[in-house]
């Protein structure tokens, strides 16, 4: 009997190809409209994925590594992830949304109050992928620090060290005031005129290299508790970090034994609670069978005018070659996909409505939603406030 | 009223809603107040105050949880969620309604903050306003890297750089920017879209915004802080001031006060909309709006809330004393005080007097003596009472319209609603239907052209007001600190 898989969508503009926005039926000017974001995460929903994800960044898109590129050929802007997140929420109504928010340049304290509010206003629903902001265009907009020029054929180590250090230390400030309120604090006992019960509120009084944060929260625990932590994650440091501070890791492999050894390396990695739910990123680009697909795939380089590159594998085929490889990759420790549809709405709608059904077939995805909440959806328990055993003992 | 006011043109009434706080204006325990972080809350006001076509929906923001004795104060609500983040998920629940969000300049940065707003102001179809204020004291900087403390005339020097930098960051896409064009191939106009640079004395920002243009071009930008650099700030740079001066002359002064400072930026007297905040009790007849009102008052000031704001102002533990006895012969510490994340009592022996006498002259116990002298109710009356006060503080300069702080969760304003708009429309001073789409159409503001000039440096003249000079009067949530929210 197959485990079922966990499926995700990463949304990101018109989808993952650079072309993709000039594809029929894109409609690139609704890029900017709530009504593209809404549509898209409602089909995903109904293909019953377990969340999408949403990303983002503290300055515009670039070809070059740090900085930016000039062109006016494609894709540029963003809107902020978590508001992003927030406005399709109420639209939906199981499915997960998980934002992007930058550990780098962002206040701890916002960030945290920003994705326990998400979770409030989705009733359970919400995660955040943590990532890092090591460039130094994306520095000079906050104007606080000084970065050395992103280079990823030489990486500073130290820097890059820091950064996740760091990114650590903003998961921990976010984990401990989550669980800063405990589930009953609210009391509104009348007779001694006390809304809630601040022995049940706690200070985190977090101390690092970074910043230092006494709490807490001023946002009462949220429904999940603790919302979901993701982190992408192509290295030891950053696979690490996932260890570490995360709840689910995207990670790159190219073929099946990479993703072995992935698996392995981000396995043996000392961590605390809950295994990690590893999951592997795929740019899929999909076809009625694979030479549709590659069909596709090659009229899309053309119109971008490069072959399309990616940080993960880029797969192109059809969807049941598609859920071939992904019950591939799950005999090597794969436990669930953030698929990157090269164009959206053509690559989403094949995996929500034809992936999923493939893999139902074969007894590796639901046939409807199990949970209310993400969590439940991943199978994670919704933990108890670290700070309650100190009260009630 | 005044027959001065009769022969001018009716000026329209602007109407926001304000989400209950965390002030004891709440009545928690009331069986009828539901949560105060369920989404469904939010929604059940934001969209009673859209059927009363109220101009916009208003969120406060305190950044620290406040103490009283060095303890976290339990007695009136505690918690909310994160402003803008609510708003952006209310913006998927109405269609008119303005969303209005506090945020600190204090304990943000522009680039991040700017580009929240404009994708606020996208997903809400230009809906977005921004409530600046500038609450900063080391107590809340102690959650944040910034931390720290600024003094009141950094605060404002800071806030007006704020939104300047954050007006540069939303001009730096022209409207014509995002092209998106399939045809010929080009996503934006030019390959330098949003680029920005800025160097100033409290921010340097360099390099590209990421976000459009956004429809109202700028969120609209209200202000809220009462001093002379905080009047001169919002007369440079705002397009709303939410004020705590409700009552008829305190509001006219206010008015003339800062619609005065207007001309010395070029800007007009309707470019800056006044709206003090407004707490109200209704009832059949004004009788029965009274009782109502006083039974409010009995349930704002529980026993141990009035020995609090004792608290606050004698800067003492007072708990020994008995709420429903006399005022206790002891006198108010000078330095030091009890409660941190409030406005401080800047006078102490002067507020103390004034009490000491009122509770002597009217032989009041101390409960009832703070039901007396904190937040009483700015429109007490029948629907057509309250409505046509409203328009007469509206003609008389008072206000342009009013913030209006409801004392219950959610369902504060729905009598409201039902029964005192309808009867504002009657009078023909409040829109019986939106007639446009944005924030900044519902408050008749134009959509910004470009970068407004430099603002003079504000004036750092007068000693700080007392802040308790404001409790008594129209505070709706009147603790001492006098603010609505205030957490500073
Ligand atoms: C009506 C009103 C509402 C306010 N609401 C808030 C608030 O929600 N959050 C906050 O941090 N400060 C709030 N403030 C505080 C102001 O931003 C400002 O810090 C304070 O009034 C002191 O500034 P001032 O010296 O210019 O009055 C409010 C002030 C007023 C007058």
């Amino acid at each position: 009997m197959t485990t079922p898989l966990h499926l995700a969508v990463a949304l990101d503009g018109a989808g993952w190809h650079p072309a993709a926005w000039r594809e029929e039926g894109a409609r690139p000017r609704d890029l900017f409209s709530a009504r593209h974001w809404a549509a898209l995460v409602a089909e995903a929903e109904r293909g019953l994925l377990d969340f999408v994800t949403i990303e983002d960044a503290l300055g515009p898109q670039s070809t070059a590594p740090d900085g930016p590129d000039g062109r006016t050929d494609r894709v540029r802007g963003r809107f902020d992830a978590v508001l992003l997140a927030a406005r399709v929420a109420p639209l939906t109504s199981r499915i997960g949304i998980v934002p992007t928010a930058t550990t780098t340049h962002t206040e701890p304290f916002h960030v945290a109050i920003g994705i326990a509010t998400l979770d409030h206003v989705s009733g359970g629903r919400a995660g955040w992928r943590a990532q890092v902001s090591g460039r130094r265009a994306e520095a000079a907009h906050f104007g606080r620090r000084d970065f050395p020029v992103l280079d990823p054929e030489h990486l500073d180590d130290r820097h890059v060290g820091d950064l996740f250090e760091e990114a650590a230390d903003a998961v921990e400030v976010a984990r401990r005031l989550w669980d800063s309120w405990e589930d009953d604090a609210e009391i509104r006992d009348v007779a001694t005129g006390r809304f809630i019960d601040r022995d049940r509120l706690h200070y985190i009084d977090f101390s690092g290299r970074w910043f230092t944060v006494k709490g807490p929260s001023i946002t009462p625990r949220s429904p999940q508790g603790q919302p979901v932590v993701t982190a992408l994650a192509h290295a030891r440091v950053p696979y690490e970090f996932a260890a570490r501070s995360a709840d689910v890791v995207y990670v790159t492999p190219h073929d099946r034994e990479e993703a072995r050894r992935i698996v392995e390396e981000v396995r043996a990695i000392p961590r605390d609670g809950a295994p990690l739910k590893i999951f592997a990123d795929l740019v899929v680009i999909l076809g009625a069978d694979a030479a549709e697909a590659a069909e596709r795939g090659a009229r899309l380089d053309e119109v971008a005018g490069a072959e399309l590159t990616s940080d993960a594998a880029i797969f192109t085929g059809s969807a049941g070659e598609l859920a071939d490889l992904l019950l591939d990759w799950q005999r090597a420790g794969i436990q669930g996909y953030r698929l990157r549809p090269a164009a959206v709405p053509y690559d989403l709608e094949r995996i929500t409505r034809e992936v999923t059904a493939v893999l139902r077939g074969r007894g590796a995805f639901r046939a409807a939603y199990e949970a209310g909440t993400l969590r439940g959806l991943l199978g994670l328990p919704r933990p108890v406030s670290r700070y309650e055993e100190a009260t009630t003992s | 009223m005044t027959t001065s006011t009769d022969a001018l043109p009716r000026k329209r009434v602007h109407l926001a809603a304000h989400f209950p706080g965390v002030n004891n204006t709440t009545v928690w325990a009331d069986p009828r107040s539901g949560s105060q972080i369920d989404f469904a809350s939010f929604v059940h006001l934001a969209r009673t105050a859209e059927r009363g076509r109220f101009d916009f929906f208003f969120l406060a923001e305190g950044l620290r949880l406040r103490e009283l004795k060095g303890r976290i104060h339990d007695l009136d609500v505690v918690g909310r969620p994160e402003s803008l983040t609510v708003l952006a998920a209310l913006a998927a629940v109405t269609g008119r309604l303005g969303l209005a969000g506090t945020v600190n300049a204090t304990f943000n940065e522009p680039y991040e903050l700017a580009r929240r707003l404009a994708t606020l102001d996208h997903l809400s179809e230009g809906r977005a306003a921004w409530n600046v204020v500038t609450s900063s004291d080391a107590f809340t900087g102690e959650n944040f890297r910034r931390g720290g403390y600024l003094d009141r005339a950094d605060r404002y020097t800071r806030a007006a750089e704020f939104v300047r930098v954050s007006r540069e960051l939303w001009d730096s896409w022209a409207p014509g920017d995002l092209v998106a064009d399939q045809e010929s191939g080009h996503f934006v106009r030019h390959g330098d879209v949003g680029a920005v640079r800025h160097d100033g004395p409290h921010f340097t920002v360099e390099g590209h915004f990421n976000v459009p243009r956004a429809p109202q071009g700028h969120p609209v930008i209200i202000q809220a802080g009462d001093s002379d650099e905080g009047r001169e700030f919002a007369a440079s740079t705002a397009d709303v001031i939410f004020s705590r001066h409700g009552t008829l002359e305190e509001g006219r002064a206010f008015y003339t006060d800062v619609k005065r400072r207007l001309s010395r930026y070029g800007r007009e007297r309707h470019e800056l909309k006044i709206m003090p905040a407004a707490t109200f009790a209704l009832g059949d007849t004004d009788e029965e709006a009274a009782e109502h009102a006083a039974e409010i008052r009995r349930l704002q000031v529980s026993p141990q809330t009035a020995i609090a704001f004792l608290e606050q102002i004698w800067g003492r533990d007072m708990s020994a004393y008995d709420p429903d006895g006399p005022l206790p012969d002891v006198e108010p510490e000078q330095e030091g005080g009890v409660s941190q994340g409030r406005v401080q009592v800047a006078d102490r022996a002067a507020v103390a007097a004034k009490w000491r006498a009122v509770a002597e002259e009217k032989n009041l116990t101390i409960r009832q003596l703070v039901i007396e002298m904190t937040g009483r109710q700015s429109f007490v009356g029948s629907p057509a009472t309250v409505a046509r006060r409203i328009d007469e503080f509206v003609q008389a300069d008072a206000a342009d319209g009013f913030i209006l702080v409801p004392h219950l969760t959610p369902g504060g304003l729905d009598d409201f609603v039902d029964r005192v708009v309808p009867l504002l429309q009657e009078r023909g001073v409040f829109r019986a239907d939106y007639e446009g789409t944005t924030l900044r159409d519902h408050l008749g503001l134009a959509v910004p052209r470009s970068l407004p000039e430099a603002a003079p440096a504000a004036t750092s003249g007068d000693a700080p007001r007392l802040v308790p000079e404001a409790v008594p009067t129209a505070v709706p949530a009147a603790v001492p600190a006098a603010v609505p929210e205030g957490e500073s």
